[in-house]
């Protein structure tokens, strides 16, 4: 089922949580919001799933505007970054809840809801965990049942409010791939929210980026990252360096005036001991910080106290054999201007 | 071997030394037993001091019944309406954002700061013959103050904050994630309350509840100023212990006073049981 978010504004006071935002989610997508918090993502989120009203615009499945219709109408699936499952409720109650509260005309049979209940847990990968409760469960294992539980009621959209954001770092990984899966096999309208750039381009068919409010950006990964919109963006997806008013040719990229800036990825600086030729700058390299797979240095572009890092990896390092406080060249591979009007 | 040494040894690097601990021990036990056990004690001692049978029979007094009585309709009608006031605010101040919370809030703890006295001369300022609405009550014959409504008011009044004060920190620190969930899986209000809020404040009603109704059981101060002490009608068990007391009928006074007792004992009893739950509930998150 698609989604269409036509003019939504929502107002905390005097914060514009959302300002004016429009937005088509199409039907059997992964969407990830992407953004910094403030920026209003898990706001629309909750809106569209009706747990919070808009003060304008209106929210639209399928082409049917439901901004008026209660939560319980809206048939969405809700997975809250805390889980939010029933703690008094087993693994198997939990997921049956869903059903359970149904009028007694549509409300399945006993056997039905443990049929289904015992299809989902197997989905999910839990069926051994039935019985137990929420607080025997592992940070993983929740999540997973309240997946399991958002499912049960056979939602036309998912919605995640940052579904991983609680659990560490390799829990994170396993989840996001397996969820990234589970779509690939039920095709369910998903949304998400995230902080996580890795996150969202790992997971997502489109990521739309937001900002105080308002959407940056919205497109495949790919896009995002290759080609984004304004400096926001760019820098939101990755660790970038600033040229601050600099002319720059390299790789062809003119300065387009003096209030341009120009943005090169930190894994886009390549680092030489002697210029290949004009376009290099001369750097001293001021700091080197061994992350892993991966080397960070930091330079001092011409003595001016204009620091950028570069992030080799561990083989170019080793063999540049880089010290510290050695004089090299600096040579931008992708510079991105933008000229300044924008704050970030 | 080396890990109990270890174990043992850690023991007395983060704790007091041993006298220190003896002596902080010793006072409270001191304390406890001069001004609670021993007090419990004399009660129970001066009860049955004439035999069980004179025990007995001081119970089965009729005035002693009707005082009885009137505390457990009286209990019987203070605790369900304040067990139905103390959810609803709670879970409006719990759950819901809305202006004039704190004074909501304030309103709650009124009871506790004002005197007992206060608290029931005000229904005889409003009720009395003197009082506001007094001649009217008068006129349609009502009778409020010197009364049974009067006594059951002001216990309502004096018990109010047990249960929401019980509640409101539970229900705050629970979160409405729960309910949320409930309603986007199509829960109606009913079936969220009955199914996943009310399962999750059990013990801590339940707590509210003992304390709320041992409160109503033995308040003294208020029922004091607008029941009137009308022997056989218009006198609880607190009130009816005074009146044999002062009467210098003291094994009466202290058979009646056990029963009291008693149910501190009990309250007791069931408190400790329904705060380890709360905590269970809690830690649950």
């Amino acid at each position: 089922m698609s989604i269409e978010i036509e003019h939504v504004h929502k107002q905390f006071g005097t914060f514009a949580a959302l300002n004016d935002v429009s937005l088509t989610i199409p039907s059997g997508e992964l969407v990830a919001l992407l953004g910094p918090s403030g920026s209003g993502k898990t706001t629309l989120l909750r809106i569209i799933a009706g747990l919070e009203s808009s003060d304008g615009g209106r929210i639209l499945f399928n082409g049917t505007d439901t901004t008026e219709s209660h939560v319980r109408e809206r048939k969405v699936g809700f997975v809250f970054q805390h889980y939010a499952l029933f703690r008094h409720m087993t693994v198997f109650e939990n997921v049956a809840f869903g059903l359970r509260v149904r009028p007694r005309a549509t409300r399945p049979s006993n056997s039905e809801i443990k049929a289904k209940v015992t299809e989902l847990l197997r989905l999910v990968q839990l069926e051994v965990l039935a019985e137990r409760y929420p607080a025997q469960l592992s940070g993983g294992q929740r999540q997973r049942i309240a997946l399991a539980r958002a499912l049960a009621v056979e939602p036309q959209v998912l919605l995640l409010d940052e579904p991983f954001g609680a659990l560490d770092a390799q829990v994170r990984a396993e989840l996001r791939r397996w969820l990234r899966k589970l779509h690939d096999e039920i095709h369910i309208t998903s949304v998400f929210v995230t902080h996580d750039q890795e996150e969202a381009l790992e997971v997502a068919d489109r990521i739309v980026v937001m900002n105080k409010g308002k959407i940056e950006q919205s497109g495949t990964p790919d896009q995002v990252y290759e080609h984004p919109a304004n400096p926001f963006v760019l820098n939101f997806l990755g660790d970038v360096n600033l040229f601050h008013g600099r002319i720059l040719q390299a790789n062809g990229h003119v300065d387009t005036g003096e209030n341009a800036v120009s943005y090169v990825r930190s894994h886009d600086i390549e680092i030489e001991r002697t210029p290949l030729d004009s376009t290099a700058l001369q750097a001293v390299v001021k700091h080197i910080q061994k992350l892993g797979p991966s080397v960070r240095v930091t330079l001092d572009i011409a003595g001016n106290n204009d620091f950028v890092e570069a992030e080799l990896t561990r083989d170019v390092f080793h063999n540049l054999g880089l010290q510290h406080g050695e004089r090299v060249y600096v040579r931008p591979r992708q510079v991105r201007v933008f000229v300044e009007d924008y704050q970030i | 071997m080396s890990i109990a040494k270890a174990s043992s040894d850690n023991r007395y690097t983060q704790t007091e030394p041993f006298f220190v601990r003896w002596f902080l021990i010793a006072v409270a036990l001191i304390f406890l037993t001069l001004f609670l056990l021993l007090p419990l004690g004399a009660v129970f001692s001066q009860a049955f001091e004439k035999g069980l049978t004179v025990y007995l029979d001081a119970l089965k007094e009729p005035d002693t019944l009707s005082s009885i009585k009137l505390t457990l309709i009286t209990a019987a009608v203070a605790v369900p309406l304040n067990l139905f006031f103390g959810v609803t605010a709670a879970w409006a101040i719990a759950k819901f954002n809305f202006i004039g919370k704190n004074l909501l809030l304030t309103l709650i703890d009124l009871p506790f700061s004002v005197s007992p006295v206060i608290s029931g001369l005000i229904y005889v300022l409003i009720f009395g013959l003197q009082g506001w609405m007094g001649p009217w009550l008068q006129e349609h014959d009502i009778k409020i103050v010197f009364a049974v409504p009067g006594i059951i008011l002001a216990t309502i009044f004096v018990t109010f904050p047990f249960v929401a004060r019980e509640l409101i920190p539970l229900m705050e620190s629970q979160g409405k994630e729960e309910e949320e969930a409930a309603l986007v899986l199509g829960a109606t209000g009913l079936q969220t309350f009955f199914r996943v809020t009310l399962p999750n404040i059990k013990w801590g009603i339940i707590y509210g509840v003992i304390l709320c109704n041992a409160r109503a059981m033995g308040e003294f101060g208020a029922v004091s100023v607008v029941s009137g002490h009308i022997r056989g009608m218009t006198n609880t068990v607190p009130l009816h212990v005074e009146i044999l007391y002062n009467e210098y009928n003291y094994t009466a006074a202290f058979a009646v006073a056990s029963l009291l007792a008693f149910l501190a004992l009990i309250t007791l009893a069931i408190k400790t049981i329904a705060e380890w739950k709360v905590r269970q509930q809690l830690n649950n998150n």
